[in-house]
């Protein structure tokens, strides 16, 4: 979409809306519902985001005024019998399990992204790309229970090697100590990089495939290898959205619920170590919602939902910024 | 200067060799994925699945059927609340609004929407219908996937009646053709593949969605039809069923996964065909 597709285009919205002019009042009125109904529907579709915000915002309002804003943030009491709640071991876990998951899935996406428009002959690029992005359609709760069934148990057995190789090192030592159970912290975040890969890669092939060709071109002629192109020339030119499709990611994992939920092992105390069970705020909610008896629980929980809202908002708002701004430049759409 | 080469060379070698192993990396989990489900889906098949609703907790045999047909309610409900409101705001923002301010801020946040956590909308339907009607509903489930498949068919439309010529809208004015007449009977119809693609999608992301169920559609026992109350749905039955004890229970689960595995991935596929087929046109 560049500017003089723009142009060149006839602006049919602003056709005589004067019933008199044309003297054939059916059809323009006929006209005029339809232009109305489709301005009605792109209202709705905007006012969806702030609907949205503010619902959570009033439902949440018992909770904010019982434990104000920052005593529930920083409070890690997370207790149904006795009535007070805290955001604390939650909004942590969903931080933990988040940061796990970027730190494994951006190396690999950018890793298949730069395989996929690169290196990979064209007879490859259609199927792997294609199945890279049929991950992406897999149902969340599909992962949670291939996670919970199959790749915990497997997990467990690989945890002990985990724990003597790094569990001996001073200070990052204490964050992978503790009993093999194959679910917790860590588990959760490998999930969720699987779970947020093709997302990732997706907008890095797409943007990728988008540089121009005298320009990379031009390196190769210069004698630069792939690696080199790669890492100097197409890096830096789509620097943001390639940022920006990193944030979309991050998005995904801060607001995944079923993948995460079963294989964290829901525990809302904090450990040190990553290879202990945690929670995060979807889980959480997954997993008390149905069962919360009091307002205040209800409104607590839905407090959480608030606090996860206001973070991925950000992130998001971000991530659609960065990527938009690389697509005017070069008429990519991502 | 031979050191350097060799250096550069064994970088570009050793990048290649990873880039290589982290594609691997993300189609093996695929595979491994799908293997899973196959293996245990196919193990849990069971022709009662379909005829019989689910067995309580505890006692042998198989069924699904209400959490089908629950399912089936849910998303037929979801596309006549999402596809119209989806269609008519992507129609304006290709038809009226082109690149104004105004079509690029609603283009910017149905962007912002597209990438919501399921679990928010889960939470929003909860807050504006559930909540002040007082009990969980299949409606208030629709609605939240409704919301959730939107953004999807907004952005698809926008985008395919876009890449609609403009000589076909030349063409019809001259003829006399008001503005919902083109839009309807010639630039709708040179797009269909690539909207019906958009609907697809958006069907494909929903089909699975456990999360906004849970605070919304819930689950029943029993056969239900009646969309003012909670409804038995597939991705809530997998939930529950996999976390419980029982081994029939579980079976359930992995069944009912192959099957929505089976569901999405056909019409993703389809979905990629079809947009196949817009590309070539163009």
């Amino acid at each position: 979409m560049s500017g003089s597709d723009t142009a060149a285009r006839i602006d049919i919205g602003s056709a005589p809306a004067d019933p008199k002019v044309s003297g054939r009042s059916w059809s323009l009125s006929g006209d005029f519902l339809f232009h109305t109904a489709a301005r009605v529907a792109a209202f709705l579709a905007v006012a969806a985001l702030f609907a949205t915000v503010i619902a959570i915002t009033a439902d949440s309002r018992l909770s904010i005024k019982t434990f104000g804003v920052w005593g529930f943030l920083k409070s890690s009491e997370w207790n149904p019998v006795t009535q007070t709640f805290g955001a604390f071991p939650f909004i942590i876990g969903t931080l933990v399990s988040s940061a796990i998951a970027m730190v494994l899935a951006v190396p690999v996406s950018f890793g298949t992204a730069v395989f996929i428009s690169e290196i990979a002959p064209s007879w490859i690029r259609g199927p792997v790309s294609g199945a890279v992005e049929l991950l992406a359609a897999i149902p969340s709760i599909v992962y949670g229970l291939w996670g919970l069934i199959v790749f915990a148990p497997i997990f467990a057995q690989i945890e002990p090697r985990i724990s003597q190789t790094f569990g001996a090192i001073p200070g990052i030592g204490l964050l992978f100590q503790g009993p093999p159970m194959g679910i917790g912290m860590l588990a959760a975040g490998i999930v969720l990089a699987i779970m947020i890969l093709p997302y990732i890669s997706s907008i890095m092939r797409d943007v990728f495939m988008a540089v121009p060709g005298p320009l990379r071109e031009s390196a190769y002629a210069m004698g630069c290898t792939t690696w080199e192109v790669a890492w100097n020339i197409m890096l830096p030119y789509t620097r943001t959205a390639v940022i920006g499709g990193m944030f979309l990611g991050l998005g995904r994992a801060l607001g995944e619920t079923m993948a995460v939920t079963f294989v964290i092992g829901n525990s809302n105390m904090i450990s040190s170590s990553l290879l202990m069970p945690g929670a995060t705020i979807p889980s959480v909610l997954a997993n008390e919602f149905t069962e919360a008896t009091t307002q205040l629980y209800i409104s607590s929980l839905i407090y959480l939902g608030l606090i996860l809202i206001a973070v991925t908002l950000v992130v998001r708002f971000l991530a659609v910024l960065l990527i938009r701004r690389l697509g005017s430049r070069e008429g990519v759409s991502t | 200067m031979i050191g350097v080469v060799a250096r550069r060379r064994t970088v570009d070698v050793v990048s290649k060799i990873l880039m290589g192993v982290a594609t691997v990396v993300g189609v093996f989990f695929l595979l491994w994925i799908m293997w899973t489900t196959l293996k245990f889906g196919i193990s849990g098949m069971h022709w009662d699945l379909f005829t019989k609703d689910t067995p309580p907790p505890g006692t042998d045999g198989f069924g699904l059927r209400n959490a089908f047909v629950g399912s089936l309610i849910l998303l037929g409900m979801s596309l006549l609340i999402g596809v119209p409101i989806g269609l008519m705001a992507g129609t304006w923002l290709a038809e009226y609004g082109f690149h104004s301010r105004t079509a690029n801020v609603v283009r910017f946040i149905n962007d912002i929407m597209l990438s919501a956590p399921s679990i928010e909308i889960g939470l929003f339907a909860y807050a504006i219908m559930v909540d002040p009607m007082g009990h969980f509903s299949a409606l208030a489930g629709s609605v939240a996937l409704a919301v959730l498949m939107m953004p999807i068919i907004v952005r698809t439309t926008d985008e395919m009646l876009s890449l609609v010529g403009n000589d076909m809208r030349e063409a019809a004015i001259a003829l006399g053709a008001p503005n919902s007449t083109v839009i309807t009977k010639v630039t709708w119809r040179a797009a269909r593949a690539g909207i019906l693609t958009g609907i697809l999608i958006g069907l494909a992301r929903i089909t699975g969605e456990t999360a906004p169920l849970l605070f919304t559609a819930l689950n029943n026992q029993y056969f239900s039809t009646d969309v003012f109350r909670p409804m038995a749905n597939i991705p809530v039955v997998i939930f529950q069923f996999a976390l419980s004890p029982y081994t029939n229970w579980q079976q359930m689960a992995w069944a009912a996964a192959f099957i929505t595995v089976m569901f999405v991935l056909v019409l993703s596929i389809l979905a990629r065909w079809l947009l196949g087929t817009v590309q070539v046109q163009k």
